[in-house]
């Protein structure tokens, strides 16, 4: 496997397109700050993320839905993490998770769709940027040669945009030296396929110095099989953790957990939703391990397109709804309580009458994370990362 | 706009409406490029994969039939496994062999496999691709996914009932029976919404008098929001949630057949018993209460609006021609489902017609089932096992029959043109040039037969000065123009 990363680098140098990857001394100004953004998709159910124990209307609105008290992993005496969430819960148990309990998007979308492109575009108008706000993230620190990465095989809104990120799943790479050469060559005037193959072949040349599980493990498939995915998920962890602790590896990282959209059966303790956070649960744990002494320097925000109805509907799930449960885990992080207000599950605060009403803009919690952890202004938090967001004021207390 | 070289259309025709041309079906277009496309629209039901493949109720029994002599097995066998429904089992060591058994042939009878792989075989090898590429479209339009475990067993028979016999037809039709379909049904828990005014509601709440844990059924809006949002008007088509939710009410009642149901099992029924009564307000316009047809009224309008003309105009133009169509292009599309009525032959001659189709710039990056499938046309062959297409496709992230929701796969460049993926697609490039080098055409011939006057000097020369076949033919997959259509 050595052998393919000295072709490879070989391969783009014949080119002319010089690495950045490697290269020693690129990160001296940036630090060693890390983020990774966990996007969950189909919008999960924050009243199950984090059942809000200590509010009187929860289990009278969840029926059969809501996490038996006997069961939860309390944080306090009015929020508890879900019982898979026993990784993540122990790092609350050390200062280093903190829960965001009632966020959401600027506009209150119902569709999927809408949501995430609002999510991962940082725009408030749906379908309003072809950019994602981590990639304008990458742009605003241009001079510090900062790396993004997504993992799976298509590339995330988030991260998409003018700074090429790169991306990994696990899997077969490319064999011998001279394709890689002769297709950089021949790519030479393509733009879209040029930039991709370069990062490709970077990151395949970086996976095996990282010790990348090369692992076929289709996260969906993997996802399903109880017991056996969530050595595969903590695996993925492992491998995401191996990037990030090369030398010039990637410094921002997004992650896309699917299926989330628990319209029926839902379950509690146990059942599908359960299923997803185990798994989720076992990314961070191989993660955070991976990571060792890095993860003081590294924040982790795990965020949905919307949460669902706060009442249960009638096939045991949930429905399309507002505001969710954002998590944030870090070494680093300030001891804290929740983050936010909690709006309360009263019939009269609900939103529209069905949902958990929010009390935070989601941006404010991205903007807070982007200011304190990784330094980016003020000034351009509001205008370039976050058009037209400077009286959503950025979370702070959290880093 | 001026039309390219007869030449030039051929290479589109066979790319970028079809499936990438196998050998010698550039020759087959060059003399009409648009009549050879035409040839292929038809009045009837588009082709169906080869073999005997079951019906989707015959697929329904046999996938439960095979749970519950899995469940009876681990039940004899006194222990439970973890084994999700649906997925091969792992043999662990000590688990009773019987119950492996059970689980694997719970597995088998999804039928998933065979379906896909009857289905690619039937894109690779045929004669009428731009047919195909149509079925194609309107299967992700219509969106199932496996990734729902009660619809995977039927998400080929989906495509076989609903898709191919009314591609060509009426789109009203096509989505009537993609509303009903018991796939559909499943993947969008309709099948279990029940209207909470109903029968069986009120039967629900008298056993929870007796008992506070029998479960409380009520309303599921998945299928209707979808219906609206994806189907149809689309999201920008002005209706709003309380839209939804009266949609919803109204089409309670459509479920699928269970054993209680006899023949009907694994069918669309009706229950009149979970229909919510009354007249519901849907887009401003009101549905008297005809129980189980209700809803059938509120689907027939949603297809004939407005919106919907301009969703589907938009869609057919993404997929065929650029990630962002010319607004010419569309609303030539949209006059044509307007003054047709949504006639989908009649749709499909309009994007022929359309010079806008024709520019010479290839802007759509193929997908990787396209991708695969194309590969295997241009050598003239087709895949046999079904993991020889499913691997691939699953590292390249477009895993067999399982789009990752209602919406489907996304079209756009950005999304499939990922690092990561292409080096997967590489990857595979190397392995299948492998096992075809020892074809009868030289690579420079296998190119010039698949992509005609597509296939740039830059390419060809890189091709001609390749070390070996399987270096040539790689270069040719991997090429820029073999990666657009």
């Amino acid at each position: 496997m050595t052998r393919s990363i000295d072709l490879t680098r070989r391969g783009a140098l014949a080119a002319g397109v010089s690495i950045a990857f490697f290269g020693g001394g690129a990160r001296a100004a940036t630090g060693d700050k890390k983020l990774v953004v966990f996007i969950q998709r189909g919008g999960a159910d924050g009243l199950s993320v984090s059942p809000p124990i200590g509010d009187p209307n929860y289990h009278s609105l969840r029926g059969e839905i809501a996490i038996p008290d006997s069961d939860v992993l309390k944080l306090d005496n009015d929020f508890a993490l879900h019982p898979k969430l026993t990784a993540i819960h122990a790092l609350a148990m050390n200062g280093e998770a903190r829960i965001a309990p009632a966020v959401a998007i600027p506009n209150n979308q119902r569709s999927h769709f809408e949501a995430q492109d609002v999510l991962e575009s940082g725009v408030t108008v749906v379908y309003g940027s072809t950019s994602g706000w981590l990639n304008r993230t990458l742009g605003t620190m241009a001079g510090r040669k900062i790396e993004g990465m997504s993992i799976g095989a298509h590339a995330p809104l988030i991260l998409r945009g003018p700074v090429q990120a790169a991306s990994w799943s696990p899997g077969q790479t490319a064999r011998g030296d001279r394709l890689p050469m002769i297709l950089t060559d021949l790519y030479h005037n393509d733009a879209l396929l040029s930039r991709a193959f370069a990062s490709g072949l970077e990151t395949a040349a970086m996976a095996t110095m990282a010790g990348a599980t090369m692992t076929a493990a289709p996260a969906r498939a993997a996802a399903a099989q109880g017991g056996g995915a969530n050595v595969q998920a903590k695996q993925l962890g492992g491998s995401i953790a191996g990037f990030m602790n090369q030398p010039g590896g990637p410094q921002i990282v997004a992650v896309s957990i699917d299926g989330w959209d628990t319209h029926a059966n839902q379950g509690a303790t146990d059942g599908a939703l359960a299923g997803r956070l185990a798994y989720l649960d076992a990314v961070v744990d191989g993660l955070q391990k991976g990571l060792a002494g890095e993860w003081r320097n590294t924040v982790c925000i795990v965020a949905t397109e919307f949460g669902r109805t706060a009442k249960i509907n009638g096939t045991r799930g949930t429905d399309h709804g507002n505001a969710s449960t954002a998590l944030v885990l870090g070494g680093g992080l300030k001891r804290g309580g929740i983050i936010g207000d909690w709006p309360t599950l009263a019939s009269n605060k609900l939103n529209q009458g069905r949902d958990l009403a929010a009390t935070l803009d989601v941006r404010a919690l991205f903007k807070g994370v982007l200011r304190e952890h990784l330094g980016v202004e003020t000034r351009l938090l509001n205008e370039t990362v976050f058009p037209d967001s400077a009286a959503v004021a950025p979370v702070t207390g959290l880093v | 706009m001026a039309l390219p070289n007869s030449d030039q259309m051929a290479a589109i025709a066979v790319t970028r409406f079809g499936l990438g041309a196998r050998p010698s079906e550039l020759e087959l277009a060059k003399s009409d490029p648009k009549g050879w496309l035409k040839a292929q629209l038809t009045r009837g039901p588009a082709d169906q994969p080869p073999g005997q493949l079951p019906t989707s109720a015959e697929r329904f029994v046999a996938y439960r039939d095979a749970q519950q002599a899995r469940q009876a097995a681990q039940r004899a066998q006194g222990g439970v496994t973890a084994q999700p429904k649906g997925r091969p089992a792992t043999p662990m060591p000590g688990q009773p062999m019987a119950t492996v058994q059970a689980a694997v042939s719970v597995a088998d009878a999804t039928g998933l496999q065979d379906e896909f792989i009857a289905r690619a075989q039937l894109a690779a090898n045929s004669a009428a691709p731009f047919r195909e590429r149509w079925v194609l479209f309107w299967a992700n339009h219509f969106t199932v996914s496996a990734t729902k475990g009660a619809a995977r067993p039927l998400v080929g028979p989906f495509e076989r009932e609903v898709i191919r016999p009314s591609a060509f037809g009426r789109f009203e039709n096509m989505a009537v029976l993609s509303s009903s379909h018991p796939a559909m049904l499943l993947y969008l828990d309709q099948a279990q919404s029940i209207g909470p005014y109903s029968m069986r509601a009120a039967q629900a709440e008298r056993a929870r008098l007796r008992n506070p844990n029998a479960p409380k059924p009520g309303l599921n809006e998945n299928l209707a929001r979808e219906i609206m949002e994806l189907h149809t008007v689309g999201v920008d088509g002005g209706y709003t949630q309380a839209d939804v939710t009266e949609f919803a009410r109204a089409m309670t009642g459509w479920s699928v057949g269970n054993a209680m149901d006899g023949d009907q099992v694994g069918k669309f029924v009706y229950r009149a018993v979970s229909h919510e009564p009354g007249a519901r307000t849907i887009m401003g316009k009101r549905y008297p209460d005809t129980g189980g047809t209700q809803a059938l009224t509120v689907i027939r309008d949603l297809a004939a609006h407005p919106a919907t003309a301009r969703h589907i105009a938009r869609k057919v133009a993404t997929h065929f021609v650029s990630d962002e169509p010319s607004p010419a292009l569309v609303s030539k599309l949209e006059r044509s489902f307007v003054a047709s009525r949504g006639d989908l032959a009649q749709l499909a001659a309009a994007l022929i017609d359309a010079d806008e189709a024709w520019a010479p710039a290839p802007t759509k990056f193929k997908t990787p089932y396209d991708f695969l499938i194309s590969a295997h046309r241009a050598l003239g062959v087709a895949p046999l096992r079904p993991g020889q297409i499913v691997q691939p496709l699953n590292q390249m992230g477009q895993q067999a029959f399982s789009p990752p929701s209602p919406k489907g796969w996304s079209e756009d460049a950005a999304t499939w043109a990922a690092p990561d993926a292409l080096i997967k697609r590489l990857s595979w490039s190397q392995g299948f040039a492998s096992q075809v080098s020892g074809g009868p055409r030289e690579p420079m011939k296998v190119a010039m037969d698949a992509l005609g006057s597509r296939l740039s000097a830059p390419t060809g020369a890189a091709i001609t000065s390749a070390e070996s076949r399987e270096e040539a033919l790689t270069i040719l997959f991997m090429s820029p123009e073999f990666q657009r259509r």
